[in-house]
């Protein structure tokens, strides 16, 4: 089993006052939070309050326009962090025209090259992971012909198969079967166990419970 | 650097530039009649080109300014990409057509001088053709302006391109030159400094003078239009949203 | 594999099958020489005159195609995203890419290049010559083509407007590639100078153009 069962080093998200401004538009102010090892930090809101934004932002996609955001080891230095993100957004970011176990390859030794401290995954990892995920059987299908709720499980597998102590997931449960929230809740509860830290944006809810809850709803 | 970050406002910016634009034109329109006055009746006409060589007066210049402008927008593009200067790509975006249009005028002038000389419309000697290179990089970056709906994320990706292009150009040039072959009697475009004679390097002077003034004025005039613009745009934006439309909260709950 | 290596790798396989264009990229090259003749008549003796020229101006062409893809794909399926949010560096996505589509489209078209030039009447020596100097030289016309790419990634009819932005930057290294060439065929010009020049804007783009396209992407993204 890949190393998911290792403690990551204590790892902690702060945010202080973060904006977002896209296009000449603000689609948030002032917004702060803290969450710590083994918390899950879920966000909630309607379309267009800026869940997705928040996320890139922390992703480092995105840049604030204002406010102050840590990501770090033990209160170390920053300079640590843009290693330690997983993203899981809409798009799964994954190559048509390659199949799943050539992408899950690809981006497994992507990942590598800043994480000395484990090895590439190698094939039977793979496979166990898109078992873990139901996709065993299509491992080495085209992703052009898989479903949306495919893609969604593939892209978890892309993220179990490096060790990476933040995970930041949009809409996580979008095109999920029951079986595959199932799932989606024991790989967040095994995160979280190891330590790790997820930040999920959703209006829906989590097959985890969540620590904390960010509401960016219209004030009234 | 403090007169230029209080500039950062736009609104002080619009005031300001209202009250210098007036000063601007009258100057420009001063200095542009003592030059043609110079260009046309006080130098003397070339004793091989007779008085072809008065467009001399209005070609050189306006190279000159093609160059000025695209130095121009290079610094703005890095007050755009380093300091994220607000006004920095509405300086960029205005300048790239009045280059354009003197970039146009200098080929154009070029021509017209060139042909009682070469006896065509065009030759692919090294000037020309540098300056033409440099008209399509003028357009190509129109176009890239252009082609985004986003007026701020257009200005960086254009504040590369400019400074991409801006690197580039000496070496075009260079290029250029050692590329031609066709060889211009020294006397034509004899314009390099000490070799000219005072009497055309006067007229010559307060033709890049009066080019500049122009340029300045046009182009702060442009930036006044594309600030108002994008006043418009914004004012448009808040138009077609919903009407709580800023949003920001801190609350965090547990549970 | 080293992250380039990766890349590289993935970037030459995304190329070469179904829907990459590497070989539309190829049957393209052949399309241009071939009229080139149509408009300029058959006077072999022209041909061999302008062969090399023909040959770098439809190698130019034909590097341009499936830029427009390059970096858009990468936008559109979210991989750049991840790529960005792995803190590996930019720039290293932008040689790489720029190596495999050089690999994939540029160097069957560097190979096909002689071929190409003994319908156009070369001599021997200016066949082996003009093969050089392209092979010298066309990375940088792609390198300098990821520039235009990257600039150009969000926008959805970024082709035309990438051969626009691209043309001019790629004038010096025609001008030499060419030089080089005819260096080579006629005995009193020179051939080294040029040579090592073109050389020398391989090298130079290889550094410098990733550098403006990891810009241009990161600023291009929000």
């Amino acid at each position: 089993m890949v190393k998911q069962l290792d403690n990551f080093p204590p790892f902690r998200v702060q945010a202080e006052a973060l904006g977002c401004v896209r296009g000449g538009r603000e689609i948030f102010r002032d917004v702060s939070f803290s969450v710590g090892p083994g918390q899950l930090l879920a966000i909630t809101g309607p379309n267009g309050a800026g869940k997705s934004s928040l996320l890139r932002i922390l992703a480092g996609l995105l840049e604030a326009s204002a406010g102050r955001l840590a990501q770090t080891f033990d209160g170390a230095a920053e300079a640590e962090a843009p290693s330690a993100v997983h993203y899981l957004g809409h798009l799964d970011g994954f190559k048509s025209a390659m199949s799943l176990r050539e992408n899950l390859a690809f981006w497994s030794r992507i990942y590598r090259q800043s994480d000395d401290h484990h090895a590439v995954a190698d094939a039977t990892d793979i496979e166990e992971a898109a078992a873990r995920l139901g996709l065993a059987h299509a491992l080495d299908l085209p992703v052009s012909v898989f479903s949306a709720g495919q893609r969604r499980r593939a892209g978890l597998a892309r993220i179990t198969l490096s060790p990476r102590p933040l995970w930041l997931l949009d809409e996580p449960t979008s095109a999920l079967d029951k079986q595959g929230e199932a799932v989606l809740g024991t790989l967040m509860g095994e995160h979280l166990g190891a330590g790790g830290v997820i930040v999920a944006a959703t209006h829906l809810d989590l097959p985890a419970g969540p620590d904390l809850t960010l509401d960016m709803a219209v004030p009234q | 650097m403090s007169f230029i970050s209080q500039l950062a406002n736009p609104t002080r910016f619009l005031e300001l530039s209202a009250r210098v634009l007036p000063w601007l034109v009258a100057a420009s329109g001063v200095t542009l009649a003592i030059g043609l006055y110079l260009s046309f009746f006080v130098a003397p006409p070339d004793y091989q080109q007779g008085d072809s060589v008065r467009i001399m007066f209005i070609h050189v210049p306006a190279a000159w300014l093609a160059m000025f402008c695209y130095s121009l927008m290079a610094v703005s593009s890095i007050g755009s990409l380093v300091w994220r200067h607000p006004l920095a790509d509405v300086a960029a975006k205005s300048a790239a057509p009045i280059g354009a249009a003197f970039t146009f005028l200098a080929l154009f002038t070029g021509s017209v001088w060139g042909k009682p000389m070469w006896g065509t419309w065009w030759v692919w000697d090294a000037r020309l053709t540098s300056v033409l290179v440099l008209f399509i990089m003028y357009l190509g970056l129109i176009a890239l302006w252009r082609a985004f709906d986003d007026p701020s994320r257009a200005g960086r990706v254009a504040a590369v391109l400019t400074l991409v292009g801006f690197v580039n150009i000496p070496i075009i040039k260079f290029s250029v030159e050692w590329w031609n072959t066709l060889h211009q009697p020294a006397s034509v475009m004899r314009m390099d400094g000490p070799t000219i004679h005072s009497s055309m390097l006067w007229p010559l002077l307060v033709m890049a003078i009066a080019f500049t003034l122009i340029f300045l004025t046009v182009h702060l005039a442009a930036m006044r239009a594309e600030v108002f613009r994008r006043r418009v745009r914004t004012a448009q934006m808040r138009a077609a949203a919903q009407p709580a439309a800023s949003v920001g909260t801190t609350v965090v709950a547990h549970g | 594999m080293s992250l380039l290596g990766q890349i590289i790798a993935q970037t030459v396989m995304l190329g070469l099958r179904a829907g990459g264009g590497a070989l539309v990229g190829l049957v393209f090259f052949l399309a241009v020489v071939a009229v080139v003749p149509f408009g300029v008549g058959p006077d072999l003796n022209l041909l061999a005159r302008i062969g090399p020229a023909i040959l770098w101006i439809g190698v130019l062409l034909a590097s341009l195609l499936g830029l427009e893809r390059l970096f858009a794909a990468d936008r559109e399926d979210g991989s750049l995203d991840l790529y960005i949010a792995s803190g590996e560096p930019l720039v290293l996505l932008v040689l790489g890419r720029g190596i495999g589509h050089w690999i994939a489209t540029g160097l069957p078209i560097v190979i096909a290049a002689p071929i190409l030039g003994l319908m156009l009447n070369l001599s021997p020596i200016a066949l082996v010559a003009v093969t050089a100097t392209l092979l010298a030289g066309s990375p940088a016309l792609t390198f300098i083509g990821t520039v235009g790419a990257a600039l150009t990634a969000g926008l959805p009819r970024g082709g035309m407007l990438i051969a626009v932005l691209v043309l001019p930057l790629s004038v010096p290294i025609l001008i030499f590639g060419v030089m080089a060439t005819n260096g080579a065929v006629y005995d009193p010009e020179p051939f080294t100078a040029p040579f090592l020049i073109v050389c020398a804007f391989t090298l130079a783009s290889a550094v410098l153009a990733p550098l403006a396209g990891a810009l241009a992407l990161k600023v291009a993204l929000e």
